[in-house]
């Protein structure tokens, strides 16, 4: 689609989206958000940017075949249900580590939620993103 | 006609082994070995009428084991599945040298050889059909093996169907037989056999166990199978088709013999199925000319007698089942190999093009005449033994003696032709031209089956050896009683004697009027309709009604589906609403502040728009509006991440909507103008739309259950340190759920892009 507005404006969107989309991410579980609204703010930015700019460039923005994107997301989410087996405990319970922690303050909280969160977040973009894209290079 | 890679060349491939093709074969041995030590060592056990009982705990919550049982039969068999496992691997070592998929076959060999061991060792009826079919699937793979020939594929698919529909029938009379003992344990199902027989289901239970063995021993009118498997490699077919597979499903009659036989319908079943097949394979054996084929049917043949013989009761008639199992299995598994000798050495086998090899292969000559001599059931071979048994056996059955006996002596001596034909024929004579020049095979090659011919003399010379330690306690766990079998070469005059008589006269006079014979034979052949004719047809009209129901079903038009899915859940919802007399109308108007109203408003006024406009961008664009309204609607509701969440997907639909709407026609092209499908769609629609609103109107009267808002309110923050709940629940009380999502998502996804990028290049894909 050959429109100076849209791809003007779509250098400015698309990194607002993306920043904007970690941060729906991180904040996901004490406040409105999470690895699928995430997930699906950053694919929507890059499906805009593969509207302003064709699907070839935004696959280069992207730097990785999206389809991969989605199973390494798979294989984190995976990764962090198991690593509840090196403490004993069933599939997918969740591990939690307060870095610094100490009295009053709470410490950075670190968990295997947030790691299975950020695969979640990983697979709604590979997806999302390998269908548009199909889609966009159809003809 | 010979199935080896390299046929264009006509020297005998190279015999060498790399040290990983040698690295494959030991890997494959070592199972083999060990199972027949393993089983060895338990022989003086099972001789003295012990039996075995391993279990390993499996899913100890539902009580289920993973449970062996070693008796008697499991135990011959058992030790006859090894030991011929590790001559066939031998023997294939040499036989396959420098074929492409070299370690690929002692894959599947090996596989195939666990599972047959695991059919029967199993205690359990589970376990031993999960065992059942991986032999079926081991079998498939291996008669396909020459994978390039379009003859081998549908071979390996026809022994695939034939016998996978055959295992779920035999899996429908386990469940049945289970139900009937109370158990699926052998060892407590072998012990209630007065109660399976009396049982309401007995009927039912026998006809499906029974299909289940006959389609697997390939039983007329289930054989046509067997002969096409010979599409195998010949060590394949020696193995799986003669020695061991094949006969799954007389060890399955065999193990069942105590818990159902004895009733009319088991004896009669038996004798018929088994004595049709007998003589019938046994002529058509005759009228074969390659000689692998020749032995495919003797196997038929040699079946059809064992499911004869485990017809009765008679001590002496299942004795003769099981020596002749053994004999069996002894000399057509050398004989398997000899015309793999053969084959390998001359490049053919056809008896018309062989003659003279007896100075060329001497010891391919000794291993021959050894192993058809006893199939012929010579003396002082273990196949005379086996014969007589047979005889006195027919005889001392006291339903249809007559019946038994003659189909045993006219099988027999058409087995004293075929072991001439294929002993003599190629042997001597003149020697022909043969596509290769013969050579003597290599010592892998003869060295196993040497094994096997003089096995089947040292065990008629000294039958002791079989009959204490295998065969007496095979009888007794085929019978369910202690028995004493006694086995030996010399009888008596006696009438078991002057039959063996007359069949060697009747076998000598067949050998000799073979071709003539053999004449008649093909005259009727191709007068009748062969089962392998009607399995065509059947798979013919298997894909007719597949192409005719999915034309129908399956037209390619999204809308169409769409009118489908819509009107089931229409009508099924709506009928189930009513005959349940759920509807249930609010008596007031809710009480609603502006903005919902306002948002209400919205989604109405945009379906409004939906439905009248002309443009289709238009269309998809109020259908978004839609959706913006009831993401409006989920946050005044207090339910922000489900708000987000429906926006961004209104927005992606928004966008991939229109990536492909600028690739569909116009409205028009695709609309019917016609008036009438225009007020199909739209009854359609409000139908749809109306039982949807009814479900959640009632949905929403009956009383909230606040237990689980409870219990995730109480622990979100504690135990899962997150306010977020409905984030909590994603990824931490529910995550499970969640990654089976995700992995939806990923799976679909990958399914989308298949279908997007590898359309037909004639671009019809809609």
């Amino acid at each position: 689609m050959n429109s100076v507005i849209l791809s003007a404006a779509t250098r400015i969107l698309v990194s607002l989206m993306l920043v904007f989309s970690l941060f729906m991410l991180l904040r996901g579980h004490n406040e409105p958000g999470g690895g699928f609204i995430g997930g699906l703010l950053a694919a929507t930015g890059y499906a805009l940017y593969a509207i302003a700019h064709g699907a070839a460039a935004a696959r280069r923005a992207l730097r990785m075949d999206p389809r991969m994107i989605a199973m390494i997301g798979l294989g984190v989410a995976l990764v962090a249900g198991l690593l509840a087996a090196v403490a004993g405990d069933a599939f997918l319970t969740g591990l939690w580590w307060f870095a610094g922690a100490d009295g009053d303050s709470k410490g950075l909280p670190i968990s295997t939620v947030l790691m299975f969160d950020i695969g979640v977040y990983l697979v709604v973009i590979g997806a999302v993103l390998t269908f548009v894209f199909a889609l966009e290079e159809g003809d | 006609m010979t199935e080896r890679a390299n046929n264009g060349t006509d020297r005998p491939r190279p015999v060498r082994l790399s040290p990983a093709s040698m690295g494959t074969v030991g890997l494959a041995l070592l199972p083999a070995i060990a199972a027949a030590l393993f089983l060895a060592t338990l022989l003086p056990t099972i001789a003295t009428g012990e039996t075995v009982r391993l279990a390993v705990p499996w899913a100890p919550s539902m009580d289920v084991e993973f449970s062996f049982l070693i008796d008697g039969l499991s135990l011959t068999f058992g030790l006859l599945i090894s030991v011929i496992c590790i001559i066939i691997l031998t023997y294939s070592s040499a036989y396959l040298a420098g074929h492409a998929h070299f370690n690929r076959f002692f894959l599947y060999l090996s596989l195939f050889m666990l599972g047959m061991l695991g059919l029967v060792l199993a205690d359990n009826l589970i376990t031993l059909f999960v065992f059942w079919e991986v032999t079926t699937i081991t079998s498939y793979l291996l008669i396909g093996y020459d994978h390039a020939s379009a003859k081998a594929r549908r071979c390996a698919l026809q022994a695939l169907l034939v016998t996978g529909a055959g295992g779920l029938v035999l899996l429908a009379g386990f469940i049945m037989l289970g139900n009937a003992a109370g158990s699926y344990e052998l060892s407590e199902i072998l012990a209630s056999g007065d109660l399976i027989r009396a049982h309401p289901h007995y009927g039912a239970i026998l006809t499906l166990i029974l299909v289940g063995a006959f389609t697997k021993s390939a039983q007329v009118p289930f054989h046509f199978w067997l002969p096409n498997a010979m599409a195998a490699p010949t060590p394949v077919s020696a193995f799986l088709h003669s020695a061991t597979m094949v006969k799954a499903g007389i060890y399955l009659l065999a193990r069942m013999h105590p818990v159902l036989s004895g009733t009319d319908a088991w004896i009669w079943t038996l004798t018929i199925f088994g004595a049709v097949t007998a003589i019938f394979a046994s002529l058509v054996a005759i009228r074969q000319t390659d000689l692998k084929m020749m032995l495919a049917y003797t196997t038929v043949m040699a079946l059809g007698t064992l499911t004869m013989f485990l017809g009765a009761e008679a001590t002496v008639a299942v004795a003769a089942a099981v020596t002749f199992l053994i004999v069996h299995s002894l000399y057509k598994a050398a004989l398997f190999l000899v015309v793999g000798n053969i084959d390998y050495s001359t490049g053919t086998r056809e008896i018309g093009q062989l003659g003279g090899l007896a100075r060329v292969m001497p010891i391919t000559l000794f291993i021959a005449t050894a192993s058809a001599l006893s199939m012929a059931g010579f003396p002082p071979f273990l196949g005379f033994i086996g014969k007589e048994l047979k005889y006195e056996g027919a005889l001392a059955i006291a339903s249809e003696p007559v019946v038994v006996a003659t189909t045993a002596v006219i099988a027999s001596a058409l087995m004293v032709g075929v072991a001439g034909i294929v002993a003599l024929l190629p042997f001597y004579g003149k020697r022909t031209s043969t596509p290769k020049p013969p050579i003597e095979v290599p010592i892998r090659m003869w060295i196993g089956p040497l094994l096997l011919a003089v096995a089947g003399l040292a065990f008629g010379l000294a039958p002791a050896l079989v009959a204490d330690t295998l065969v007496q306690p095979a009888v007794a766990s085929i019978l369910g009683r202690p028995e004493t079998v006694k086995l030996a070469l010399w009888h008596g005059i006696n009438v078991p004697l002057a039959l063996s008589i007359l069949t060697f006269s009747l076998g000598v006079a067949i050998y000799f009027g073979h071709w003539r014979l053999r004449k008649i034979l093909a005259a009727i052949d191709a007068r009748m309709i062969s089962g392998d004719e009607v399995y065509d047809r059947c798979l013919h009209g298997l894909r007719w009604i597949a192409a005719f129901q999915t034309d129908w079903i399956q037209v390619g038009l999204l809308r169409r589906y769409i009118a489908v899915i819509f009107a089931v859940l229409a009508l099924s919802v709506g009928a189930t609403l009513v005959l349940r007399d759920a509807i249930a109308l609010p008596d007031r108007w809710p009480d609603l502040a502006l903005a919902e109203w306002g948002a209400a408003a919205l989604v109405f006024a945009a379906t409004i728009v939906v439905v009248i406009s002309s443009s289709r961008l238009m269309a998809m664009t109020a259908l978004g509006a839609v959706g913006v309204g009831v993401a409006l609607l989920f946050l005044l509701f207090g339910a922000p991440d489900v708000a987000i969440t429906q926006l961004l997907v209104e927005s992606l639909v928004v966008i991939l909507v229109a990536v492909v709407l600028l690739r569909l026609p116009h409205f028009s092209a695709v609309e019917s103008a016609r008036r009438w499908s225009r007020r199909r769609d739209a009854a359609l629609a409000l139908g749809t739309g109306t039982v949807v609103a009814l479900v959640l109107l009632a949905v929403t009267q009956t009383p909230f259950d606040r237990s689980l808002t409870v219990f995730f309110e109480e622990n979100s923050v504690p135990a899962a340190f997150g306010r977020n709940i409905v984030n909590v629940i994603l990824v931490d009380f529910r995550a499970l759920d969640t990654f089976g999502e995700i992995a939806v998502v990923a799976v679909a996804a990958l399914a989308a892009y298949a279908v997007l990028k590898a359309r037909p290049a004639s671009g019809d894909g809609s």
